[in-house]
């Protein structure tokens, strides 16, 4: 969506940081020599993959220090989508002699769940477990799940949409305590802002997404515990320990590991840099508007996620008026979503969907500062009133209270 | 490629016709919350001609678009001639609608004609017909589109 007055000269600010972060130079500058240079095939014998080879050992290397595993229990997929898969798919293909449960919960990302939906076309069988007005699932919800034939539990370490933590270490200590399955935690979204930490969290396995975290895309990664099996979704060579097939990525990947090495460094440094802005958006567009909500955990939630829900108007229409004035956000309505379903995450914290059309999603980072926040709490009221004062919705309350008012 | 057409953008930017009219000869609601669009059109009639037409609609940038260009396009006109433009001929004159749009937010003409409908009714002692909830979309609607 082109903006309109290109003449203002507007700063664009990102507030969707979700959807795509810039890359780091640091990261840009380390892929540069794989793309023409040293574009050797790892997998060769001869000195043109000598230099590609240590890339990738070295990339594993700061993956799997970021995530507190040894480097043989990293895999490099192509994308946050595919590390779900070859969780999900990968262990129900593996394990399918010994049951074909499989438990997640109600606001999982796309990637999982319809994974799952196409595993019940298998003979598979799904048990979604709730979460509560705030987003939070409950581990004796999981443990009540657990059947003798379940083979995985795979649940988000946060959410994408509201930002709300689960307690996956207690899931992870319940889900071992009382079955056989296999734990995945999907940390596409919160790895890199967040700790994730696999042996405090307990993960049998965990998706990542570097290119949210100023990674490149076109890469994601996957812990995979040592001695815990899935069957590989691409067969072909030996490549990434037999459990991913194709020519390894290795531009993409040296940024991945990078990026991963960036976060590690500096994870407390963006939580500080983060939860002011957070802070200051939430409080100035609670105060500044009536009949808007924020969606989500007060506290147990990503430093760089905001969600709310503005009454009597539809997303789009403010995402659109908020690009105009420079301001990239996104939203869970049925008419952004591409599928015409609103937020199936708002529908499972017991929103309305008639207000869930209301949704404004903001997502945070590097680029992000205090002066963006003070820019949006000051445009916003603008955008919603123009949009209220041409909603019938908001003219059929307007009479209500006047009408009580003059009773 | 911007997803909206330029004439989409202007009419989104810059309605026309906004707003209610009061002691309206028809009006036309129509929508879903679920979906994401309501559309309420008023219409003043004289002589069988459309003297003044105001809208109010919650919706996304397609619909606040498409409600704006048909108040545009029937404004003066005769009751017939209001009745023959189409939830087509309204994309078609903002240069076209990305194609998940045409079904959902693309009724301001069946709102339009609603309210002609109204207004007949009204007259013959049969109105108001109020709102009128249109169905949610399944997936076979979306599939169609992508």
């Amino acid at each position: 969506m082109h903006i309109l007055d290109l003449e203002a000269k507007l700063k664009i600010i990102n507030f969707d940081h979700f959807a795509a972060t810039s890359m780091r130079q640091e990261v840009k500058e380390a892929m540069d020599p794989f793309f023409i240079n040293e574009y050797g095939n790892p997998q060769s014998i001869h000195a043109l993959s000598d230099e590609p080879r240590e890339a990738l050992a070295r990339a594993r290397l700061q993956a799997a220090d970021l995530l507190n595993a040894t480097s043989n229990e990293v895999i490099f997929t192509s994308s946050g989508s595919e590390s779900n898969n070859l969780a999900i798919k990968g262990t129900a293909f593996a394990r399918m002699d010994k049951g074909k449960h499989i438990i997640v919960s109600k606001i999982e990302h796309f990637s999982v769940l319809n994974a799952v939906k196409s595993l019940t076309k298998l003979g598979f069988e799904v048990s979604e477990v709730s979460v509560d007005k705030y987003g939070l699932v409950d581990p004796q919800d999981v443990k009540n799940a657990l059947r003798k034939d379940t083979i995985l539990v795979s649940i988000t370490h946060a959410s994408n949409e509201i930002g709300t933590i689960q307690d996956i270490k207690e899931i992870s200590r319940i889900v071992h305590e009382n079955s056989g399955a296999y734990m995945h935690a999907d940390a596409n979204t919160s790895c890199g802002f967040i700790e994730t930490d696999v042996k405090e969290l307990g993960a049998d396995m965990l998706s990542a997404a570097p290119h949210r975290f100023y990674g490149p895309k076109g890469t994601g990664l996957f812990y995979l515990k040592k001695g815990v099996r899935v069957m590989p979704l691409i067969d072909g060579g030996i490549q990434e320990f037999g459990r991913r097939a194709g020519t390894e990525n290795i531009p993409a990947i040296v940024g991945a590991g990078v990026a991963c090495e960036l976060a590690k460094k500096e994870l407390k440094d963006r939580t500080a840099h983060l939860l002011p802005i957070q802070k200051e958006i939430i409080s100035g567009v609670l105060s500044g508007l009536d009949e808007v909500y924020l969606n989500g955990h007060p506290e147990k939630r990503l430093p760089n996620n905001i969600n709310f829900v503005v009454k009597y108007i539809e997303g789009e229409s403010m995402l659109m008026w908020l690009n105009n004035n420079g301001i990239m956000v996104a939203s869970g309505s049925a008419c952004t979503s591409k599928i015409l379903k609103s937020s199936h995450v708002l529908s499972a914290i017991g929103v309305d969907p008639a207000l869930a059309q209301g949704s404004l999603l903001i997502s945070l980072g590097q680029d992000n500062s205090l002066e963006d926040a003070a820019f949006f709490i000051k445009e916003l009221p603008g955008v919603v009133n123009k949009l209220r004062q041409m909603s019938p919705l908001y003219e059929g309350i307007k009479k209500e209270n006047k009408a009580q008012k003059d009773k | 490629m911007p997803i909206y057409s330029e004439k989409v953008m202007d009419h989104f930017q810059n309605p026309r016709n906004v707003g209610e009219i009061e002691n309206a000869d028809g009006v036309g609601e129509l929508g879903n919350p679920t979906c994401g669009d309501i559309m309420k059109i008023y219409i003043k009639v004289k002589d069988d001609k459309i003297e003044d037409v105001k809208f109010k609609t919650f919706g996304c940038g397609a619909a606040i678009a498409t409600s704006s260009m048909v108040t545009e396009l029937i404004k003066g006109k005769t009751l017939e001639e209001a009745e023959k433009i189409s939830n087509e001929t309204v994309a078609e004159a903002l240069d076209g609608l990305p194609p998940v749009k045409m079904h959902c937010s693309n009724l301001a003409a069946d709102a339009l004609h609603l309210a002609i409908e109204d207004y007949r009714a009204r007259k013959e002692g049969k109105g108001p017909i109020g709102r009128v909830e249109t169905p949610e979309h399944d997936e076979s609607d979306i599939l169609e589109h992508t």
